[in-house]
């Protein structure tokens, strides 16, 4: 006789007059592949936990949002920023759309160069720039965004000393009616130090003043923030040609645009409230259009869009550990997959689904990765089926910050691997050995 | 280990308790187990059915039944017991 399929016994307590936010469904979803690869044969494969980027998302996404701008403005150019995730496959994939790099240490400049990036179309950004990558930029006529006074002191001193002008743009700061403002970088426009400077670098015989930047701050909700900042700089670009005659060539308005995942303390799921791209692009482009900038004179419009573009293309696959029922009578389910490898779960309510197809039954759960501390919850929360220790699950937009962010933390780093659009699965970072991570340790002699 | 008396288990899988107006439900599995311990089965009783009417394996259940009392226990659905 053929056994029945087995589930767990679950008892729920029925809470009344606690409905289920907005009806929502607590039916179980699953997702069994990725891109047409079975997570178990994944698992099997690569190991578990195991990083999964999908090209072909990568490629749709990025599509979509340089279409949104380019029905909407006449000049658009999107620079991949490197620390949202510069593994060089996922750089040269970008790359090969058309984008340029926008990067923030010597680190990411050499990778970005390495990756066969023309200096011209490098994008050189934050607080941190040495001497020698200054110099660095200005011989390859890379684009150097100023962050702060000691910078551009700085790059006078060593712009006097090169052959060549250092093409330089100024980050503004600024008020968008968005909280927090974020301040600390570039230069204010409200308190007059933008047009301070901007003039400085106008009156420098060894700068070239090509473009004004500004980012406004990351996960913003409300794409009318976009048509402040960039009014604003517009109006700046329109006082530098009042005064000096003089025309800018780019505005590059940064990254922060939304991803689809849903921020900790958020009512509704970031599905239902991320603006799309044309939101975004919308307001950008009415700005400028619309702005005090002759038609001939527009500049051209730079995106430094990081999450909302690679966040859809991740997953993380892991598999259940054990369960636990806490004093609180709570369930716990323990996975494979930590914040050491999913440092976004500190702001994000990750998703997390079963690979295979499991009971209606939830209950509440709290899901905890594998380290030995405290810190280490993946999910305080979440309605959760039956799964036993052995399970696959499947934790879908990871894609950007974790494969830069992630922590060499108790455990080693795993298998990242790229499906390609006709479904060929490519490593294309290894997992990391006792071996690669003991090289970089070195033992005093008389403890050896 | 004796399921109280006022406890009504429905064929659905729908438990009230009289004593204070809960209700709850479960499972299949669950509302079988529930109903073998109302019937004052023992856990090997109730063990030996389940895994030869189900596709598990004794130590998996053993340990889903261990959690699963527990949540009976949490719920106040068993006899005062004395430990
Ligand atoms: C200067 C700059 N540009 C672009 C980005 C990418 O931002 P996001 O991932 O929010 O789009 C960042 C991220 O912090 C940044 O600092």
């Amino acid at each position: 006789m053929k056994k029945l399929k087995y589930e767990r016994p679950i008892i729920n307590k029925i809470q009344s007059g606690m409905p289920d936010k907005f009806g929502m469904s607590t039916r179980v979803q699953t997702i069994s592949d990725v891109e047409g690869i079975p997570v178990v044969n994944i698992i099997k494969n690569y190991g578990s936990p195991t990083f999964v980027l999908s090209e072909q998302t990568i490629r749709d996404t990025y599509q979509e949002a340089r279409e949104a701008f380019t029905t909407r403005y006449p000049k658009v150019q999107f620079a991949w920023s490197y620390k949202t995730n510069y593994l060089n496959a996922v750089c040269k994939i970008f790359h090969s759309e058309g984008s340029w790099a926008e990067v923030v240490s010597g680190f990411e400049y050499d990778k970005a160069i390495d990756n066969g990036v023309k200096g011209a179309h490098i994008i050189f950004n934050g607080p941190d720039k040495s001497d020698e990558y200054l110099a660095k930029s200005i011989e390859n006529d890379s684009f150097i965004h100023i962050d702060h006074f000691d910078e551009f002191y700085s790059l006078i001193r060593i712009a006097a000393k090169s052959s060549k002008k250092a093409k330089v743009a100024i980050r503004v700061n600024m008020d968008t009616g968005i909280y927090p403002q974020w301040d600390r970088f570039g230069f204010n426009y409200e308190n007059g130090d933008a047009w301070n400077v901007l003039n400085k670098i106008m009156l420098s015989k060894d700068l070239e003043l090509v473009g004004l930047h500004t980012h406004i701050g990351t996960y913003i909700l409300t794409p009318n923030a976009y048509g402040v900042a960039a009014s604003k700089l517009a109006e700046l670009a329109v006082r530098v040609y009042r005064k000096f005659n003089y025309v800018i060539s780019y505005i590059d308005m940064g990254g922060g645009f939304a991803s689809k995942n849903t921020l900790k303390g958020a009512y509704l799921p970031g599905k239902d409230t991320c603006p799309t791209f044309d939101d975004y692009a919308e307001s950008i482009t009415n700005a400028l259009i619309n702005s005090e900038i002759q038609p001939e004179n527009l500049p051209t419009l730079i995106l430094e869009t990081g999450r909302a573009l690679i966040d859809d293309a991740g997953y993380l696959v892991g598999t259940v550990l054990a369960n636990k029922r806490l004093v609180s009578s709570r369930r716990a389910t323990i996975i494979d997959i930590g914040v050491n490898l999913l440092f976004t779960s500190f702001w994000y309510e990750h998703e997390v689904y079963p690979v295979k197809e499991v009971s209606e039954q939830t209950e509440d759960t709290t899901i905890y990765g594998p380290l030995c501390m405290n810190i280490d919850v993946i999910r305080e929360v979440i309605k959760f089926p039956l799964l036993q220790k052995g399970d696959p699950v499947i934790i879908p937009r990871v894609g950007a910050y974790n494969m830069t962010q992630w922590m060499q933390f108790i455990t080693l780093r795993p298998n990242i691997i790229l499906i390609d659009t006709s479904k060929n699965i490519h490593v294309i970072r290894e997992e990391e050995t006792n071996e690669v991570f003991s090289r970089q340790e070195k033992l005093p002699e008389h403890l050896s | 280990m004796k399921i109280r008396n006022n406890i009504a288990i429905s064929d659905s899988g729908f438990v009230f308790d009289s004593n204070n107006g809960e209700s709850f439900t479960l499972n299949k599995i669950g509302l079988e187990i529930l109903q073998m311990l109302k019937n004052s089965r023992t856990e090997e009783e109730i063990t030996q059915k389940i895994v030869k009417k189900y596709d598990v394996d004794i130590e998996t259940f053993e340990q889903n039944y261990f959690d699963f009392v527990g949540m009976l226990r949490h719920f106040n659905l068993f006899e005062n017991e004395s430990f």
